[in-house]
């Protein structure tokens, strides 16, 4: 498939090659004097060949939105705020949509319409005050609406309720993998740093044994989290800069070594849920059937050939050699699931060695 | 040199032609033509190296680890057996995003045009001082032998991404490039913003000091204003990289702990302690983003110039032009904090710089409007000049509407660093400002190499170009909103992404079309130097000074005295004109009454 698409473009684009040199052969016919300046002829074809480049532009707007726009990652967030942001999203894509359509027209149509010609003379207009301040008002009043949602959506999603009393978890970031800590019964983590890493007793968070909060907490490398409670993430790094980007929730935080960041949100469908719906049905049908065809490959790489949607954390902020392969899989539960999950994990003291 | 500096006075400038040596001539040139063309030469040299790097990492990214007989002739023992190795392509990436950024994009379009177009434009014999011109350019000179020595050091180059935040950058044993490879990018940089200051200071004061008799600042063309405000752009935020750059050295070297703290790395704790890698970020961005208008500015003005020209109409709305220069300069020095909406600072920094980021749209739209405008009922001359203008604007109307989503922190939560970013700088700043750049050596070239380029092959290097640009950069925005993340060496580790794989093909395709496209325009740029058409002295009609002066290059530009200036530069189909073009040097007619502008 790859294969015959890669030499159909090919194809497509020696013959377009060859076409234009063509063209440019003729042109040349009947030239006396080659100035190398632009005469009425090349006005005339490249006039044409602006009309055929608006087309492709516009060809290529709608074969993306047909082949790679169905964007499930637009449609269906799984966090409570994603939503928001997905209609913010959607109505900034309408306004680029139509600016992008009009100018692209405009710019394009008056390059074919006025191409030059001998004898021709420009129109001289050098200025107009109303037009000027048209077109600086159209983008204020535009982008003011688009300022102000933003700024609200933004504050939404920044501000961490409390009085929600959200599931605190730590995501611990090193090179190149995750780990996320719970913080138990009493919604508290202890104390930790980097200063208290001890591999030998498999302390590889440097939590403070000491320290009375610390003793419910719980270590795993797949992160629960129950569906509809809220949760807010602190995010620590141990060693350079990560990313913990989760896209189907709409989140995404830096992880910075010496300092504590955050993220919260509340996911709202849990991952059977999701695998349910007809946009991840279809995406994964389409995924198996393209892992089918190179099925060899990707069993060789160890890989599981049947592909199951779940959710991911990803790193997405340069980190080293493995970046393009720090993840850790998020599995969004009901509240007795997630209960039942959690009771099987052994807590921090006990995890020592 | 002095001498032929005061300028004004109408004395003889034979007096000055000193004998010249090949050397003098050549190599350590005083001339401001013949140094536009260093720098155009070497910026030309750098691009082959940032894009055939791009070219490489596009295979990688379309069939993954598969072994390539490129990457064997290229990368040699870094590609065992034809198969590139993750550490190479952060290289890579890296180096690429170096170097077409700074040395392509900055010290090639900047250096090249700035110097040419600044004496010429305003009527000058030379720049203020020849020899820190001169200065400027050798320090870029070395700054880019340093970046090219970096790639063949043992642990390999730089490959902590363009933007290097510590601590990737300053720990050795969290990435082979941030060893002797990181030492060299630093102090390549460190030389390469010594030679942007001393340029953009002599770029200053000539403009302001030495216009011509009657060339106001109303009078000057856009892209002197262009390059007059980058220069002072490049003045005020260079140093901040500078400063950061020597606390990273500082860092890596002398154990202070400015941006590190807290570091557990490779079984071991570092002792550094109380730094902030987000102070880095800062610190960088608050050059990185003024930089891109530092990138964008002169292009804008190159394509206003060569639009006004090949449409033989005034640019229109000059003054509101200048003042969307000036905007966009001022707000460039307040918004860098968008690039960080997730880097952990305070929310509330998020929502101020959202805010005035989005204003940057307004003088953005302003300025793609009067573009529009300026074409409107002209009498469009298609030189190749001329469609690299049309597609500058296209090209920067399609990467800049996306700005839209990503200065908005909210929306920037789920696309940032991803394929979505890489799309909206690529077209609005990368593509644009090479389309500026080639705009500007189509148009000029006459004036630097005194012959005409072949304009049937700059047609074919348009199209071919104009069409693999948007076949590569705009599919990126969809596979960027499907989440796929920036830097990945490949996405086979991620089933999710599978369905994304055949668009990254078609991708790398058009890249490596569009970058065997430009082999078109090396033959057909260094071809004409030597067997090109003739140049005529003012071969477009245009109205700028610089086409007052003969073809061949003489020093001190003008044979006699200088021109003295009555007009503004776009009086292009004036009426009561017989031509349609009046240069700046013609006196008004009786009655002519100049445009207010």
């Amino acid at each position: 498939m790859t294969a015959l698409l890669t030499i159909i473009i090919v194809l497509f684009v020696a013959v377009a090659l060859w076409q234009m040199v063509k063209i440019f052969d003729l042109a040349q016919v009947g030239t006396a004097t080659n100035t190398q300046v632009a005469d009425d002829q090349d006005n005339k074809i490249n006039g044409y060949l602006m009309m055929g480049f608006l087309a492709f532009i516009y060809i290529m707007t709608i074969l993306c939105f047909w082949y790679i726009g169905d964007l499930p990652l637009l449609s269906n967030a799984a966090s409570e705020h994603g939503s928001e942001v997905d209609n913010l999203m959607i109505i900034s894509l309408v306004v680029i949509f139509i600016v992008q359509t009009i100018t692209q027209f405009l710019l394009h149509y008056f390059a074919f319409k006025y191409k030059g010609e001998k004898g021709k003379k420009a129109f001289f207009y050098a200025d107009n005050n109303t037009l000027e301040f048209i077109w600086t008002i159209i983008p204020v009043i535009v982008l003011a609406g688009l300022i102000i949602y933003g700024l609200f959506t933004w504050n939404d999603i920044m501000n961490i309720d409390e009085d929600e009393d959200p599931m605190v978890i730590e995501l611990y970031a090193q090179q190149f993998n995750w780990k996320a800590r719970y913080s138990g019964q009493d919604n508290v983590l202890g104390k930790a740093n980097v200063r208290l890493i001890d591999i030998d007793r498999a302390n590889i968070l440097g939590v403070d044994e000491d320290d009375p909060n610390a003793q419910d907490d719980i270590i795993v490398s797949e992160l629960h989290l129950p569906v509809g409670k809220p949760v807010v993430f602190k995010m620590r790094s141990q060693d350079v800069l990560h990313s913990a980007y989760m896209p189907h929730f709409r989140a995404q935080m830096n992880c910075v070594p010496g300092m504590v960041t955050q993220f919260g949100f509340t996911p709202t469908v849990t991952t059977e849920e999701m695998r349910q719906t007809p946009e991840i049905v279809e995406k994964v049908q389409g995924i198996n059937e393209l892992r089918r065809e190179r099925a060899a490959e990707i069993q060789e790489s160890g890989q599981e050939l049947i592909y199951e949607f779940d959710y991911l954390l990803l790193c997405n902020k340069i980190c080293g050699t493995s970046h393009y392969n720090m993840q850790m899989k998020i599995i969004v539960e009901t509240q007795e699931e997630y209960d039942a999950w959690i009771k099987e994990q052994s807590t921090f003291p006990n995890s020592l060695n | 040199m002095s001498a032929t500096i005061d300028t004004h006075d109408h004395e003889d400038h034979e007096v000055h032609h000193h004998k010249e040596t090949f050397v003098t001539k050549y190599i350590f040139s005083l001339d401001h033509k013949m140094i536009a063309k260093q720098y155009l030469v070497t910026g030309t040299l750098m691009g082959i190296i940032g894009i055939l790097m791009s070219i490489m990492f596009r295979m990688q990214i379309a069939w993954p680890s598969e072994p390539n007989v490129l990457f064997e002739a290229l990368l040699g023992k870094w590609a065992p057996d034809g198969v590139m190795s993750a550490d190479v392509y952060l290289a890579l990436v890296t180096i690429h995003g170096t170097i077409m950024v700074f040395f392509v994009l900055t010290a090639g379009l900047s250096g090249t045009f700035s110097n040419l177009l600044i004496p010429l434009q305003i009527g000058a014999r030379d720049m203020a001082s020849g020899f820190l011109n001169m200065v400027s350019y050798w320090l870029f000179f070395i700054s880019c032998i340093i970046m090219v020595s970096s790639l063949f050091v043992e642990a390999g180059p730089a490959a902590a991404g363009w933007t290097i935040y510590p601590p990737l950058s300053a720990l050795p044993m969290a990435s082979g490039g941030s060893g002797m490879g990181m030492t060299l990018w630093l102090i390549s940089m460190a030389i390469f913003i010594a030679s942007s200051l001393i340029g953009s200071l002599n770029y200053i004061v000539t403009v302001i000091n030495l216009r011509t008799k009657g060339m106001s600042m109303t009078r000057l063309p856009l892209t002197i204003w262009a390059f007059f405000v980058t220069a002072i752009i490049g003045v005020v935020s260079f140093p901040v990289l500078l400063s950061a750059a020597l606390l990273l050295i500082m860092d890596r070297s002398f154990g202070t702990s400015f941006f590190l703290s807290d570091i557990f790395i490779q079984g071991e704790v570092l002792h550094y302690q109380g730094g902030s890698p987000v102070l880095f970020e800062h610190l960088f961005w608050f050059l990185g983003h003024p930089e891109v208008y530092i990138v964008i500015l002169p292009a804008m003005g190159l394509v206003s110039e060569i639009m006004a020209s090949n449409s033989r109409k005034p640019i229109f709305g000059y003054r509101a032009m200048i003042a969307s220069i000036l905007a966009i300069a001022f707000l460039s020095t307040i918004v860098w904090g968008h690039h960080m909406f997730v880097s952990g600072m305070n929310p509330f920094l998020g929502s101020v710089f959202t805010f005035t980021t989005l204003l940057i749209a307004i003088p953005s739209a302003v300025k793609a409007f009067n573009w529009i405008t300026t074409i409107w009922k002209g009498n469009l001359q298609m030189n190749p000049a001329m469609l690299f203008s049309i597609g500058f604007v296209s090209t920067f109307i399609t990467g800049g509407l996306t700005g839209i989503i990503l200065g908005d922190s909210a929306l920037d939560i789920n696309v940032h660093d991803t394929y979505f970013v890489i799309a909206h700088f690529h077209l609005v700043m990368g593509i644009s400002a090479l389309y500026g750049m080639f705009a500007g050596i189509y148009h000029w070239y006459p004036k630097m190499f005194g012959r005409m380029m072949n304009k049937n092959l700059g047609y074919l290097h348009f199209w071919i170009t104009a069409i693999c640009a948007y076949g590569v950069f705009f599919p990126m925005h969809f596979i960027g909103m499907a989440g796929l993340p920036r830097r990945y060496y490949t996405n086979s580790s991620f089933p999710l992404f599978d369905d994304l794989a055949n668009t990254n093909v078609i991708i790398t395709v058009f890249a490596i079309i569009g970058g065997i496209a430009q082999i078109i325009y090396l033959y057909n740029f260094f071809v004409s130097i030597y067997y090109g058409k003739k140049a005529e002295q003012n071969p477009w009609k245009s109205t700028t000074l610089e086409w007052t002066t003969p073809v061949e290059h003489i020093h001190g530009n003008w044979p006699g005295a200088l021109p003295q200036v009555y007009r503004w530069s776009y009086d292009y189909s004036k009426p009561g004109h017989d031509v349609d073009f009046v240069p700046q040097n013609v006196p008004l007619k009786e009655g002519e009454e100049e445009l207010q502008h």
